[in-house]
């Protein structure tokens, strides 16, 4: 199954539209979480919302992920190493209060397991090919480094207040 | 020692969807503390196993009735619980958690979503006077007053 999500906040049509076109060319069923969009969905299985437990299974349950590009679900992709296209909402199309989308990819060019599409034909040609492994959960080194700093704070400040 | 010490509490908050996962990831950094988990939905609550788990009601600020109740249901909890130390990753119930637990004296830790890559987010720029440590996820962000040091993913 290939999971595709809009996330919770806002409708996505355009993207939700597109893979579904897509859908009846494609080796496996598609399951789209639309949202409050408006398109109903010809060639998939939907629903508007999926609450975060069952969502977390149909992760688990996908081959690779179609997505706003949201943090959310990145991470949660990350977290049960699927593959990831991310196509970008765009603000000139109302599809969120500003660019921040495009900004999010943009930090993600190049990372293992993660494609950014931005149209139809980018999709198209991500879906077509073999999808990219998703980069080790356990080597991430900037990660550690914010933990370990989130950590000294609290802990510095629990000192100083047994201290004081 | 004084009376605060001994309960030494630290608050970790943020709204649903992408601001939560990003709390989580910063898990690790919470262990070995009195912890209280803070968010908008409490079916996450329930999927990552949070033992101590407080409800806020969401508001983004396209909702200003949302965002009142939200507000003052942030300075309740804040004023019951009285963490010492409050950590969130946004967005809007995070701020207000923020802002209230600057004013009972706790120490405040703002970490803007990995998800602003070209400039701090709105409520981030809010939290700003309020924070006592600012983090950017982004090293081309960092400033005098917006620190890097790490990015979650």
């Amino acid at each position: 199954m290939i999971l595709l999500t809009v996330g919770t906040q806002l409708p996505f049509d355009r993207l939700v539209t597109i893979v579904d076109s897509l859908a009846p060319s494609l080796p496996e069923r598609v399951f789209a979480q639309i949202g409050h969009g408006h398109y109903r969905p010809e060639h998939m299985d939907w629903c508007p919302f999926v609450g975060p437990i069952e969502f977390e299974r149909r992760i688990e349950e996908c081959s690779y992920l179609i997505s706003h590009a949201g943090v959310g679900t990145l991470v949660m992709a990350q977290k049960h190493g699927k593959p990831v296209i991310l196509f970008p909402r765009r603000a000139a199309l109302k599809e969120h209060r500003n660019d921040h989308q495009l900004a999010t990819v943009r930090g993600l060019e190049g990372r293992p397991g993660v494609q950014i599409a931005y149209d139809k034909d980018d999709l198209a040609r991500f879906i077509a090919q073999p999808k990219p492994t998703p980069e080790r959960q356990d080597i991430l080194p900037e990660r550690d480094r914010l933990r370990r700093t989130v950590a000294d704070l609290i802990g510095a400040e629990h000192r100083r207040l047994a201290g004081s | 020692m004084s009376d605060r010490s001994r309960d030494f509490t630290v608050l970790a908050v943020s709204s649903g969807g992408g601001h939560w996962e990003e709390l989580l990831l910063l898990r690790p950094a919470f262990s070995g503390f009195n912890l209280v988990f803070a968010t908008t939905n409490a079916e996450l609550a329930e999927r990552d196993h949070i033992d101590r788990f407080l409800f806020l009601p969401d508001a983004n600020r396209d909702e200003i009735w949302r965002s009142v109740l939200c507000f003052f249901a942030s300075i309740r909890l804040i004023m019951r619980l009285r963490p010492n130390v409050v950590i969130t990753t946004g967005a809007l119930p995070g701020l207000f958690c923020l802002i209230a637990a600057r004013l009972t004296r706790a120490h405040t830790v703002w970490i803007d979503s990995i998800a602003n890559s070209d400039k701090p987010s709105l409520s981030g720029r809010v939290a700003r006077p309020f924070a006592h440590e600012w983090f950017t996820q982004w090293a081309h962000l960092a400033t005098r007053s917006r620190r890097y040091d790490g990015a979650l993913l």
